[in-house]
């Protein structure tokens, strides 16, 4: 059961399973090393409520709700 | 080999540094290089073109910097410059004969990406594996051999920061310039076949395209190198490309491809080759993003960073300011006062001491500011600005990426302007780059500084933690700020269909700022300042010395030493012809001279107006080394009134804080632009904009006092 990244609250974490829309900035999320299979934690929502700030890969990556919730992800762990 | 164009003999191979950005590239460059770097630009593009030598072994080295790129994958000309050095189409058409790939050993996964893909290069590769020495506290074991094994190229273990296997880095890089080997490894046999098709293609029409660039031209779709190779083959290469496209990716796009392939190669490699704990030290970040990103501490401290450059730009130059000005000042009279008051010696005191030396004198002020703006960026403080910055920037149309070239526009909108390359949406990149010329530069602190020391009092309130003057400064970043805002918000609005802003930032680890690279940054960036200080201000010092001291009065009565009133020169002429337009400003000609020739450099405007009042002998001032303060406060009208009244000073602080005065940002803005449409339209609106400014504020301001 997968749902968009942007469910996520922070300290959760789960395993990519694709993307709702496969346009440019799927493609542009895909070089960062967010792609499917890969495993991906939300750390922190801004003060603002948006971006948010993920970590994947081993690192830490920002970006808005709106390409998070083009992210789908499964596997999800409980908060 | 770029088709058609015979490469030139280089008299030193040529070797690149690339990789990701945050990866202490620029710290190493400087190890390699010692801190002498020559700054210039890429031909054809924006992008910043960092070079410098080195030797070892008897081998000299040109090295080359590539701006830090997460991906060989372009869309745009800016980002093909890393593909183009690579096959040796861009740094004087010489093939690299090596390129040196820094990657950050604690975040491999995401770094050995480009590394794939620069090894398809075909050239030799070397790979520094920077941040060994945090290895440890990131949690991770390597085994660098197994790396080397499973890479294919030399692997060598650095810590730039404490300079630490440097030495052993320039001996590999030596060793592989005298024999060298072009790395096998390839991670997409499926798009190899394509690129190979392609290529033969082409050379039966008699086009050679090197394969690095047929290979991102297939894999990227609609991307740059796509696009560059139809303009200049054909509509031809296009059909071949998407035939070609099709059969390698079988229906998937090559971009998910290529994704794909070479993470899967990374994740099973590293699996041999990394260990990873859970790392101690990221408790350390945890609990600094916890304050930094906290809703009320995270945001003052952010106020509280803001303000504290601010404050120091402005008050902890001063004793040098102060310093310099004595000295420029005092040698021009000892100048005066050696060669007499001939044509030379008005030449030398009032024209080349006195322009170059009140363009100098801010120096001070300009290090102060980069030397927050390099340390705030090093830190990694500027991503966590822009994280935090994102909902607000957006709200005037920007987006959190906006906020960093809009920052460094406070210290000059070229590099700001530039630095908008980085923001993925064009529309965007085009409202910041309409809005950076609105943010308070470096070049206007010498007009600012000016006049509200010369006209401010220095009232201080809460036992002198704030002044007036600082206060006044601030007031004038606000006025910035909100032209900039509202006019990226008017931008933004125009485009507002087609805006779809992006925002993907990489948030880095907290590290300290390394005092070498900080030391070489501000130095590179002070001689960058002084270089054009040298050339254009110089030169518009020395001609409005010129218009100023010519046509030397009555030849035939042998006067030379009976200088110029400057009314009858031709500046005055010029000024004085044109002085209604400005004369509901409160300008007087005088003003109008120094305002027209400090168009193609605002910060020349200093430089004219010591010209102007020192070559000036008209009036009751001869005290030669009085400074220009005094100078313009006992300015006055020729009715007797003083010419610098507070609503005038103030219309003319609005006219500088909103007036596009400055050829470099105008010459950027076309280049990023491509075309001289957005300039144009920034220049009349903000050159109307500071107009009715000042105008308001010296008729709203004279109402006032007399009423």
């Amino acid at each position: 059961m997968s749902c968009p990244l942007n469910d996520l609250k922070p300290g959760q974490s789960g395993t990519v399973s694709g993307f709702a829309k496969l346009d440019d900035g799927a493609e542009h999320l895909m070089q960062m090393g967010v792609l499917e299979g890969a495993d991906i934690s939300v750390l922190r929502y801004a003060p603002t409520g948006d971006p948010v700030e993920i970590r994947v890969m081993g690192y830490s990556l920002s970006l808005r709700l709106a390409d998070a919730a083009n992210v789908l992800v499964d596997n999800v762990t409980k908060s | 080999m770029n088709a058609g164009v015979p490469a030139t003999p280089a008299a030193e191979p040529v070797v690149i540094t690339i990789g990701n950005p945050n990866t202490g590239k620029s710290t190493l460059f400087n190890h390699l290089t010692g801190l002498r770097q020559k700054v210039s630009n890429y031909a054809g593009v924006t992008v910043e073109r960092v070079s410098g030598h080195m030797s070892v072994d008897g081998v000299d080295i040109h090295l080359v910097d590539v701006p830090g790129t997460y991906s060989l994958a372009a869309h745009s000309p800016d980002e093909m410059i890393a593909v183009d050095v690579l096959h040796g189409a861009s740094v004087d058409l010489v093939r690299p004969a090596c390129a040196l790939v820094v990657v950050d050993a604690t975040n491999l996964r995401r770094n050995l990406f480009l590394v794939t893909q620069v090894l398809e290069a075909e050239i030799p590769v070397v790979v520094a594996l920077n941040m060994i020495d945090l290895l440890e506290t990131a949690g991770v074991e390597l085994d660098c051999a197994k790396l080397q094994d499973q890479l294919g190229v030399p692997v060598v273990p650095i810590a730039a920061a404490e300079g630490r296997g440097i030495e052993a880095l320039k001996q590999t890089l030596a060793d592989m310039i005298k024999s060298p080997s072009v790395p096998s490894l390839r991670l997409m046999p499926e798009i190899d076949a394509a690129v190979e098709q392609l290529g033969q293609d082409l050379q039966q029409r008699g086009i050679t395209v090197h394969h690095i660039e047929l290979r991102r031209a297939l894999i990227d779709a609609s991307g740059y190198a796509e696009q560059r190779l139809v303009e200049r083959h054909g509509e031809f290469v296009l059909d071949r490309i998407h035939e070609l496209r099709k059969a390698a990716g079988g229906g998937r796009s090559l971009s998910t491809l290529e994704a794909r392939d070479r993470y899967s190669w990374i994740q099973t490699a590293l699996k041999e080759t990394e260990q990873r704990t859970e790392p101690p030290a990221q408790r350390i970040r945890d609990s600094i993003d916890a304050v930094v990103n906290h809703p009320v501490i995270g945001t003052a401290l952010f106020a509280l960073v803001m303000a504290t450059v601010f404050q120091a730009v402005f008050a902890w130059a001063g004793p040098l300011v102060d310093g310099i000005d004595y000295l420029t000042g005092s040698f021009g009279s000892q100048v005066s006062a050696w060669l007499g008051d001939g044509l030379f010696a008005s030449f030398l005191s009032d024209g080349v001491i006195a322009g170059v030396g009140s363009v100098v004198v801010f120096l001070p002020q300009i290090i102060i500011l980069f030397a927050f703006i390099i340390i705030l960026e090093d830190s990694g403080y500027m991503s966590r600005a822009a994280f935090l910055m994102d909902r607000v920037m957006r709200g005037m149309g920007l987006s959190g990426q906006s906020f960093i070239p809009m920052l460094s526009s406070f210290a000059c909108a070229v590099p700001g302007i530039m630095g908008t390359r980085t923001i993925a949406n064009q529309y965007d990149r085009l409202a910041t780059i309409m809005a950076a010329p609105f943010m308070t530069c470096s070049a206007r602190l010498p007009i600012y500084s000016l006049l509200i020391a010369a006209f401010v009092p220095d009232t201080r309130y809460a036992s002198g933690l704030i002044n007036l003057q600082g206060l006044v400064l601030f007031g004038l970043y606000v006025l910035g700020i909100l032209g900039g805002a509202a006019t990226a918000w008017m931008i933004s609005r125009l485009y507002w269909a087609r805006t779809k802003s992006r925002f993907l930032l990489e948030m880095p680890p907290y590290r300290m700022p390394n005092a070498r690279a900080l030391l070489s940054k501000l130095l590179t960036r002070a001689l960058v300042f002084l270089r054009r200080a040298g050339t254009i201000i110089f030169l518009v010092a020395i001609a409005v010395w010129a218009l100023a001291s010519f046509p030397r009065p009555s030849a035939h009565a042998g006067s030379e030493q009976a200088p110029t009133t400057i009314a009858d020169s031709y500046l005055g002429r010029m000024s004085i012809a044109v002085a209604p337009v400005f004369a509901p400003l409160g300008w007087d000609w005088k003003i109008t001279a120094a305002v027209l020739a400090s168009f193609p450099a605002r910060e020349v405007v200093i430089a004219a107006l010591a010209t102007i009042y020192a070559v000036d002998t008209t009036g009751t001032d001869d005290a030669a080394g009085s400074t220009l303060t005094r100078r313009i406060q006992n300015a006055r009208h020729v009715d007797g009134t003083p010419v610098y009244t507070l609503p005038m000073v103030i219309g003319l602080l609005i006219f500088y804080a909103f007036c596009l005065q400055c050829a470099a940002t105008i010459a950027v803005m076309r280049r990023e632009t491509g075309s001289w449409r957005w300039p144009l339209i920034a220049w009349t609106y903000m050159t109307g904009l500071g107009y009715a400014g000042a105008f308001a504020a010296f008729q709203i301001g004279t109402w006032l006092q007399v009423g």
